[in-house]
């Protein structure tokens, strides 16, 4: 019973850091129809920042606004310098510059950064509560990850919802003809659009990262499972991102308690077959089919 | 000039190397409806969608009372008061009906107001403000038309121009469509009607309606007539407008 617990409550932990990383996945999918290799290139790269931010001497906090203004900057460029060029041609184009993209990054930040493994401070305790004598592995540093995670998402919710601007994202995202024939600015949406996914994929790749050692391919495993996530998801959805996250985080973390964790990579592989297999459009996904 | 005069010069355009519209000049007056017609093929959606911008001629001019909009993306076009509502409607779907509609308030001048606009919207069309809560697809193809044509006019513009508006409907909604654009044009209680360039394969109904008439045939303009004229031209119908 303990360890169904805490495996639960790990698997909850991670798994608010997947659905983190495969919403950031979904907002550019739904904007552009791109499915952003470097998302996770990105984050490790604004990671990096706030590593060389915080070990100047700066608080852990400094570190996350320096990451999170670095994420947005960072996904704003990338979009008009490299995407807006390729948008519009065969989709294939876009796919192959964001995987260039993912390997310039972890080139760089190698050669800028090192390659070697650095430990990144978590702001909160990393030990487990105890209670009644017993241990659980749910720590304050989980705590404050799935919280972070949680305003995150709220965040965004309000903006798509409930302010002009998401409503003009969300027209650009769909129609973007009808859009610009409304005098939407749809360039700009789909820039702030990667701007956004780029802070919250950052978010992602800096709590991962707190409390455990980054290098520069420390997210390539997050990648595949944000990925399958989002896919679980619907990738167009994303409630679906959230829910789909969770539900990995909470299945990779059975897996690697009960089975094995040597066996975590080809469980997620396995999902994501089974999904696309049995739900090609995902659990929540309002379209009927996707070409995959 | 009047505020909302569309003229158009010479338009050429092509889509690599067919020449879709050739020579083409219109002048859409306010107090006015304007038909476009022509079989399939004739230009005329391309007529539109190079006054809205989305796409660019080879040739001519665009100009709204004297303003070049030649080359102007649609975004500027829009904001200029030009209201395009483009063929098969236009309603996002994955938007309610009343998000479709803020969409095109956002653009109008007197934010403020929004409510007040929604609300003489939901006026002109009441199915609409039953349903405007839900997802724009539930609406049928009539109240999809009203949606377009609501949301065209939440931006406030001085010019309308409309993509097929009687394209499978029922006769008696065409017939309410159209008779909502006459309204719209001789606006009696303000005195400010609008321009209204209208396209249409049903030339039958758009010239009951309009009171210019301009036929296309392969991208050039074979007549140009008073509507009434136009449609008692027996030659013309059966050359032309298949009626």
């Amino acid at each position: 019973m303990q360890q169904f617990l805490n495996v639960t409550l790990t698997g909850l932990g991670q798994g608010a850091v997947y659905a983190a990383f495969a919403l950031a996945l979904v907002l550019i999918w739904r904007s552009t129809r791109i499915v952003n290799f470097a998302q996770g290139a990105m984050a490790m790269f604004t990671t990096y920042l706030a590593l060389v931010v915080i070990e100047s001497g700066q608080s852990y906090w400094v570190g996350l606004a320096v990451a999170l203004v670095a994420g947005l900057v960072l996904g704003a460029a990338i979009e008009r310098l490299v995407i807006r060029p390729v948008e519009g041609g065969p989709e294939l184009n876009a796919v192959i510059v964001t995987l260039g993209l993912f390997v310039a990054l972890q080139a760089l930040a190698a050669i800028l950064f090192g390659s070697t493994f650095r430990s990144f401070p978590a702001p909160f305790d990393l030990r487990g509560f105890t209670v009644g004598g017993v241990n659980i592995a749910f720590t304050a540093n989980s705590i404050y990850t799935i919280v972070a995670v949680v305003v995150v998402m709220l965040a965004l919710v309000a903006l798509f919802r409930f302010t002009d601007l998401g409503l003009k994202m969300r027209a650009a995202a769909f129609s973007q003809e009808v859009s610009r024939l409304l005098g939407v600015r749809v360039g700009r949406m789909l820039t702030l659009g990667w701007a956004l996914a780029a802070v919250v994929g950052s978010l992602a790749g800096l709590l991962i990262a707190g409390g455990s050692l980054v290098f520069p391919g420390y997210m390539d495993s997050i990648i595949v499972y944000g990925f399958v996530a989002a896919v679980l998801g619907g990738l167009d959805s994303p409630g679906g991102a959230v829910v789909g996250g969770l539900t990995i985080g909470l299945l990779l973390s059975y897996v690697s308690g009960y089975v094995g964790s040597e066996l975590v990579a080809l469980a997620a592989l396995a999902i994501l077959v089974a999904v696309l297999l049995v739900r090609p459009q995902g659990l929540f996904a309002r379209t009927a089919a996707r070409r995959v | 000039m009047t505020a909302g005069t569309l003229e158009v010069a010479g338009l050429t355009t092509s889509y690599g190397p067919v020449t879709a519209l050739d020579g083409v000049d219109v002048t859409a007056e306010r107090g006015r409806i304007t038909a476009v017609l022509g079989a399939n093929g004739a230009g005329k959606s391309t007529l539109l969608r190079t006054v809205s911008g989305l796409v660019r001629p080879d040739a001519g001019h665009v100009r709204l009372d004297g303003v070049d909009l030649t080359r102007a993306p649609a975004e500027d076009v829009a904001r200029a008061g030009v209201a395009h509502v483009p063929e098969g409607r236009g309603v996002i779907t994955e938007l309610t009906v009343e998000e479709n509609l803020r969409l095109g308030a956002l653009l109008g001048s007197a934010r403020k107001r929004t409510d007040r606009r929604l609300a003489h919207v939901y006026e002109m069309f009441p199915p609409l403000a039953e349903r405007r809560r839900h997802d724009a697809h539930v609406l049928s193809g009539g109240e999809r038309q009203m949606l377009v044509i609501g949301r065209a006019l939440l931006t406030g513009p001085s010019v309308l121009l409309l993509d097929e508006p009687s394209l499978g409907l029922a006769p008696r909604v065409v017939a309410q469509i159209f008779g909502l654009l006459r309204g719209l044009v001789d606006d009696t209680t303000t005195g400010l009607g609008m321009t209204v360039l209208l396209v249409e394969q049903n030339a039958r109904s758009a010239l009951s309606v309009a009171d210019v008439g301009i036929v296309l045939n392969l991208g050039r303009v074979v007549a140009r007539d008073a509507a009434a004229t136009l449609a008692a031209d027996e030659n013309l119908r059966h050359a032309y407008l298949g009626f």
